[in-house]
């Protein structure tokens, strides 16, 4: 058994260590991220400066809001695994059903992995140039602070239950192409990334706090920022790790059926 | 060098890469609904915004519906035609340019027919979609005069951003590392644009404006489409707009000459 986790630790690892090889790329996409934050934050900005009617969330929160999403946004589901996706169309996926591991626990891993790795390298110089510079304050209290990281923990984790069923959809589509184009501003939309969740209408909002993509972006950063208090982190986590817990089940479900009637590709 | 029949050899370069796309009609309708999807849900995004709000600085949400079916519109139309631009990189990193150097014909042609996007169609329709239903629910009248202009602008808007995708596989004759940088001015411009530039703080409305003149499908022509109060915007910029676009690709046509120039290939 621990043999099995040294071999789940040992993917994490190496994936790791590959994401850290492009640092050019990896300071573009920063300064990209970084410009893409000033849009939104003038763009709210201007829309709290038009109007004086009381909101959900004050102007200060949503600005803490914005350049926490370009800190965290790697950390979304919003992609398949790019390795899984040349195993499958080239049938080299057969090496890995034979491989003495569990494949929906190897997959998981994988893409734990693909979420941790760019979000660390992304998120630790965003948020601090955004505490020094960007006028991001620090949460509240240190409760909310802690809520906030065991909440982003929550949030990997559910993260990376919806982003290995998105690489499962694979094993039907082959290219993926459709899942990964519809999957992703789904998620943007309904997660917070588009904009912030309380601004949707009323009615709306007993639906976003079913679904499971308000614990990806919305909860955590709410969490943070003390806009839900730190009290209540426990229904925070409880909501994320049902899902994670209902998403695993249905991805094992998924591959049992999947490794019983595929066909591999040859060549 | 024989140019006079460069429009007909573009368009059979289409039609060959859409054939090709069209092999594969199942992932074609899937990435154009997900196209129109994924731009669809910014829209929701700037809908339930004006829900909360009301206004944004004294626009409407129509107005700025009008602003983002025209970036959307005019950015789909620059994607379908000079996307082969974006692919470029990858050509001078495995020396494939050397091929195009030795035929007879404008590289830049040759570059643009490379790849045809059939699926761009989803941003496209998603484009004209929200671009009606700004000019049904605007309460101005559409004049030919203002229906001539809304063509020219968006027109200009897609010479605009095929310059920037030639301005972007320009660099990457000296680099091909930091490309992504680019993405502030394309995709990064299609955001901006997408609501009047009057909201964004004056030295970045001056770089969108003077550098980059995303302002000219944009603010500079809204006040004839929008039958707004001019705002010291003189009368000949706003009819003059669609031009500022087919300046700035003229101008990265020339900086594209000197780049293959300076070309040395990787020999690979």
């Amino acid at each position: 058994m621990t043999a099995a986790a040294h071999a789940y630790a040992a993917i994490v690892g190496a994936r790791f260590r590959m994401l850290l090889q492009y640092r050019a790329a990896a300071l573009a996409g920063f300064a990209t991220n970084l410009f893409w934050g000033f849009i939104r934050v003038m763009i709210f900005d201007a829309f709290y400066r038009s109007s004086a009617a009381p909101q959900p969330m004050s102007r200060e929160d949503v600005m803490g809001y914005i350049w926490l999403g370009q800190a965290m946004f790697a950390l979304l589901p919003w992609n398949t695994d790019p390795d899984v996706r040349g195993m499958i169309r080239t049938g080299t996926v057969a090496y890995e059903l034979v491989r003495p591991l569990d494949l929906y626990a190897l997959w998981f891993s994988r893409g734990l992995a693909a979420r941790l790795a760019p979000t660390l390298l992304r998120a630790v110089p965003m948020l601090v140039i955004a505490w020094l510079f960007l006028g991001l304050q620090l949460p509240p209290s240190l409760a909310s602070g802690a809520a906030w990281v065991a909440a982003t923990a929550g949030a990997l984790l559910l993260s990376s239950a919806l982003a290995t069923l998105l690489t499962l959809s694979l094993l039907w589509t082959l290219s993926g192409e459709g899942v990964t184009r519809i999957v992703p501003p789904l998620v943007y939309m309904l997660s917070g990334m588009v904009i912030p969740l309380p601004l949707y209408p009323d009615w709306a909002q007993p639906l976003l706090d079913f679904l499971p993509f308000r614990g990806l972006v919305d909860t955590p950063f709410r969490l943070y920022l003390g806009h839900i208090p730190p009290e209540h982190v426990g229904a925070v986590l409880a909501h994320q790790l049902v899902w994670t817990a209902a998403l695993v089940l249905l991805g094992r479900r998924l591959l049992a059926r999947a490794t019983r009637r595929l066909v591999v590709q040859g060549g | 060098m024989r140019r006079d029949d460069a429009p007909g050899l573009y368009l059979r370069y289409v039609g060959i890469s859409l054939r090709g796309q069209m092999q594969y009609r199942a992932s074609f309708w899937m990435l154009t609904f997900g196209n129109l999807f994924a731009a669809g849900v910014e829209f929701l995004g700037i809908w339930a915004l004006f829900g909360r709000f009301g206004s944004l600085s004294g626009w409407s949400l129509a107005e700025v519906a009008l602003f983002y079916g025209i970036v959307n519109t005019a950015f789909a139309l620059a994607e379908g035609i000079g996307r082969g631009f974006d692919t470029f990189p990858g050509m001078v990193k495995g020396g494939d340019f050397d091929r195009l150097l030795l035929r007879p014909r404008p590289t830049a042609l040759q570059v643009a027919g490379q790849e045809v996007q059939l699926m761009r169609v989803g941003r496209l329709l998603q484009g004209l979609v929200v671009l009606g239903w700004a000019m049904t629910a605007l309460p101005g009248a559409w004049t030919a005069p203002k229906l001539l202009l809304l063509t020219g602008v968006i027109g200009g808007g897609a010479y605009l951003f095929i310059g920037l995708f030639v301005l972007q596989a320009t660099l990457s004759f000296w680099t091909v590392e930091t490309l992504e940088i680019m993405n502030t001015v394309t995709y990064g411009g299609t955001e901006t644009g997408q609501f009047p530039l009057t909201i964004y703080r004056p030295w970045f409305r001056r770089f969108f404006t003077f550098v980059v003149p995303l302002g000219a499908m944009n603010y500079l022509p809204a006040p004839l489409l929008l039958d707004r109060d001019a705002g010291g915007i003189p009368t000949w910029v706003s009819w003059g707009s669609p031009a500022a676009g087919v300046l700035f690709l003229l101008v990265a046509l020339r900086l594209w000459k000197i780049g293959v120039r300076h070309y040395t290939s990787t020999g690979s």
